[in-house]
């Protein structure tokens, strides 16, 4: 695979509003997204008029327009909270999403300037990642590396990149008990590389600034999975990690990669992770048990697509989760209903 | 932060190995971090020649004199002029852990000027568990500032004993011949500030530059194979030890980390030479990438050297046919083990004894 250039024109950066007053985030944001198409989704239980400046060419789509869309699809779809930004990821019709939360701004690298994390996801997803072999130098496509003595020839033109996910300094995406006992541990590591997540190997993957290959992995980024009391700080939800655990199955069987590392963004402060404690999530233990269904999961030869993919991984989840528990017969029921809007949106 | 340590961490628990052809006189700069320690010397080559070590270490030298003396015909498996002979050391060593380093490689700075520890960091690497089986993307957890991020499963937030520490090096990569003549001013000067653990699975190639290991746990894997003088090839033995390593260390549960600390790597091989050196194993690498990749162990190979013996027998059985070399490399296994076991009688139980706490 040789690198390619990504052109603005392929990208949508998707951004889920889940506060009314968008000014500060996109003035932030302003050197960088007013270069791009962008498509704002509005938290369907978000009551009110979202605020954004003026000079950005948008799309804003509202719980009116998700309603149409879900019609009378299953209403255990919910796009509601941190999922409505996969609204926006339905609606695009770009090769190339990037999304970023809300409570994110630009950070700073460790000699002082803005990192631009667009450029930075765009980079990341147009040169070929190397997830069959760890390369001890980290990203052998950027300036001043390359692969090390012992790394195979043969896999040194690497394969295509299908999903990019960024970091944060300050607020890291920890979960609440972790932040609750370390309450004033903040992330100001700047950590400066990108590696590409081996094949077969787990991660949890999160949505608060991450980018990928529509066209590649589109259907596997869809909103299935939610706690039933899921709340809208980014400690009370797992919808992120089980997409994040689809996506990842769907490259490895795809022969895609994973890429982890730049951009960063900084995280601002919200919530309290010890009220966040207060509340009971029956999914979090659900998800410790997902973990070995997950990593031993292996798709049939026959499944070329994402689409494909989602859809057996949705039939796996039926058979050997959904005996143990009704939310995953739910989780499953509604990947095959995503993957049929999925289709339906594309054709539109 | 104060260091309220009085003595050097681990200092009567390593040992540093050193192979040496030339002199010692890179001790010189690593001084204020490795006079605590005991060293190896292993010295290669013409065993007549005075290999000078600078004052005040304390230290043990093997000459190849020394090396035959003590092994007698099982010191075949032992490489001549190569650097592969420093697994030696490690199977004269008598500590629990070894931390080796390449001649050429000196003491470097962070990007705040200050010079690294390099040993310290392979310290805190190897006494701090490892996360092979899922991937955090905040890197090492346990390290000061970090943690394990959202969605990292709460069971496997223990981790595993961490048997491999891995070290990285600025200035002069560590690329094969083909790189270095395509790309000979390229220089390495990107500090990446993070320590991480290879996932379970996963290969890597293992440099032998900058190396640190629980010998208790991993020792008898760490052979480096047959390089140098009468063999086809050369700069593979690092490598041939990393594969090997790697698969058994995914067998027991044990884990490898990579990354911190960096030493500076002051010289360049010649590429010409090293193209000799590792041209067999370029295209050999092909059929071996596969082999380790897909090796698997039995369930009765629950110490480092049943599975290594194990290993030894694929070898054979699978790669004998891609050259000869492979039959003799696969008894040269076998009489390693044979020899680690007559010098380290009483170890044996590996079977991934948690070492340190977890913070």
């Amino acid at each position: 695979m040789s690198e390619t250039s990504i052109n603005h024109d392929e990208v949508d950066i998707v951004i889920g509003a889940l506060q009314l007053d968008l000014t500060s985030f996109m003035e932030e944001w302003r050197p960088v997204f007013s270069q791009f198409h962008l498509i704002i989704v509005q938290d369907p239980d978000l009551k009110g008029k979202l605020e954004i400046p003026a000079g950005f060419n948008f799309d804003l789509y509202t719980k009116s327009d998700i309603d149409g869309v879900l019609g009378s699809s299953s209403n255990a779809i919910s796009f509601s909270g941190y999922s409505c930004r996969y609204f926006g990821y339905l609606m695009s019709q770009k090769k190339y999403i990037i999304a970023i939360d809300d409570d994110c701004i630009p950070a700073k690298d460790s000699t002082g300037n803005f990192v631009d994390a667009v450029a930075q996801h765009m980079t990341n997803l147009s040169t070929p990642a190397t997830p069959f072999f760890f390369n001890t130098l980290y990203d052998p496509f950027c300036e001043g590396a390359d692969f090390v003595r012992g790394y195979p020839f043969s896999l040194r033109s690497g394969v295509d990149c299908g999903l990019s996910c960024g970091l944060w300094l300050n607020l890291a995406d920890l979960d609440a008990p972790t932040q609750a006992l370390k309450p004033e541990l903040r992330n100001n590591r700047y950590v400066d590389t990108v590696l590409t997540v081996p094949a077969r190997t787990m991660m949890p993957v999160s949505g608060i600034n991450i980018g990928f290959n529509r066209e590649l992995v589109g259907p596997a980024l869809l909103p299935a999975f939610r706690l039933a009391k899921e709340g809208n700080l980014r400690w009370e939800t797992v919808e992120d990690i089980w997409t994040g655990m689809c996506v990842k199955v769907v490259c490895d069987h795809l022969r895609l990669g994973v890429k982890s590392g730049l951009p960063y963004v900084w995280r601002k402060e919200r919530g309290n992770a010890i009220e966040s404690l207060k509340k009971e999530w029956e999914g979090v233990k659900l998800m410790e048990d997902v973990v070995p269904f997950f990593q031993s999961l292996r798709l049939s030869t026959s499944a070329a697509t994402a689409e494909d993919c989602v859809s057996e991984i949705a039939a796996a989840v039926k058979v050997q989760l959904a005996p143990a528990n009704p939310i995953f017969a739910r989780a499953a029921e509604n990947m095959v209903e995503l993957v049929k809007l999925w289709k339906r949106a594309r054709t539109q | 932060m104060a260091n309220s340590k009085s003595s050097p961490a681990l200092k009567d628990e390593l040992d540093i190995v050193i192979p040496t052809i030339r002199n010692l006189d890179f001790l010189e700069m690593w001084r204020p971090f490795f006079q605590p320690y005991h060293l190896i010397i292993v010295q290669d080559g013409d065993p007549s020649k005075i290999i000078n070590v600078p004052e005040g270490f304390d230290y043990e030298l093997y000459n190849r004199n020394d090396i035959n003396k003590i092994l007698g015909p099982k010191a075949s498996c032992i490489s001549f002029k190569d650097s592969a002979c420093r697994c030696f050391g490690y199977m004269v060593s008598k500590k629990k852990y070894i931390f080796t380093i390449d001649d050429d490689c000196f003491v470097a700075k962070d990007p705040t000027g200050k010079e690294i520890n390099a040993l310290e960091q392979h310290i805190k690497n190897l006494l701090s568990p490892s996360t092979p089986f899922f991937f955090n993307t905040l890197y090492d957890p346990y390290r000061e500032g970090a943690d394990f991020v959202r969605g990292y499963p709460f069971s496997l937030r223990e981790g595993a004993p961490t048997a491999v520490s891995h070290g990285l090096w600025l200035n002069i990569p560590d690329y094969d011949a083909p790189t270095q003549l395509v790309k000979p001013r390229e220089r390495n000067t990107r500090y990446v500030d993070a320590v991480m653990t290879i996932p379970k699975g996963t290969l890597f190639p293992m440099c032998g530059m900058n190396l640190a290991f629980d010998r208790e746990l991993i020792g008898p894997a760490m052979y480096f194979g047959l390089m140098g003088d009468g063999q086809p090839i050369g700069r593979y033995d690092d490598m041939w030890a990393g594969w090997c390593t790697k698969v058994i260390c995914d067998h027991l549960g044990l884990g490898i980390k990579t990354g911190l600390p960096y030493i500076w790597h002051s010289k360049a091989s010649n590429p010409f030479v090293n193209l000799k050196k590792e041209y067999k194993g370029i295209y050999w690498q092909e059929e071996l990438i596969p082999f380790f990749q897909s090796a698997t162990l039995s369930k009765d190979a629950n110490t480092v050297q049943k599975c290594y013996l194990e290993l030894s027998k694929q070898v054979k059985a699978k790669l004998g046919k891609v050259d000869d070399y492979f039959n003799k490399l696969a008894d040269a296994m076998v009489t390693w083990i044979e020899a680690w076991d007559e010098l380290n009688p009483s170890t044996g139980a590996s079977t991934g004894v948690p070492n340190g706490t977890a913070k």
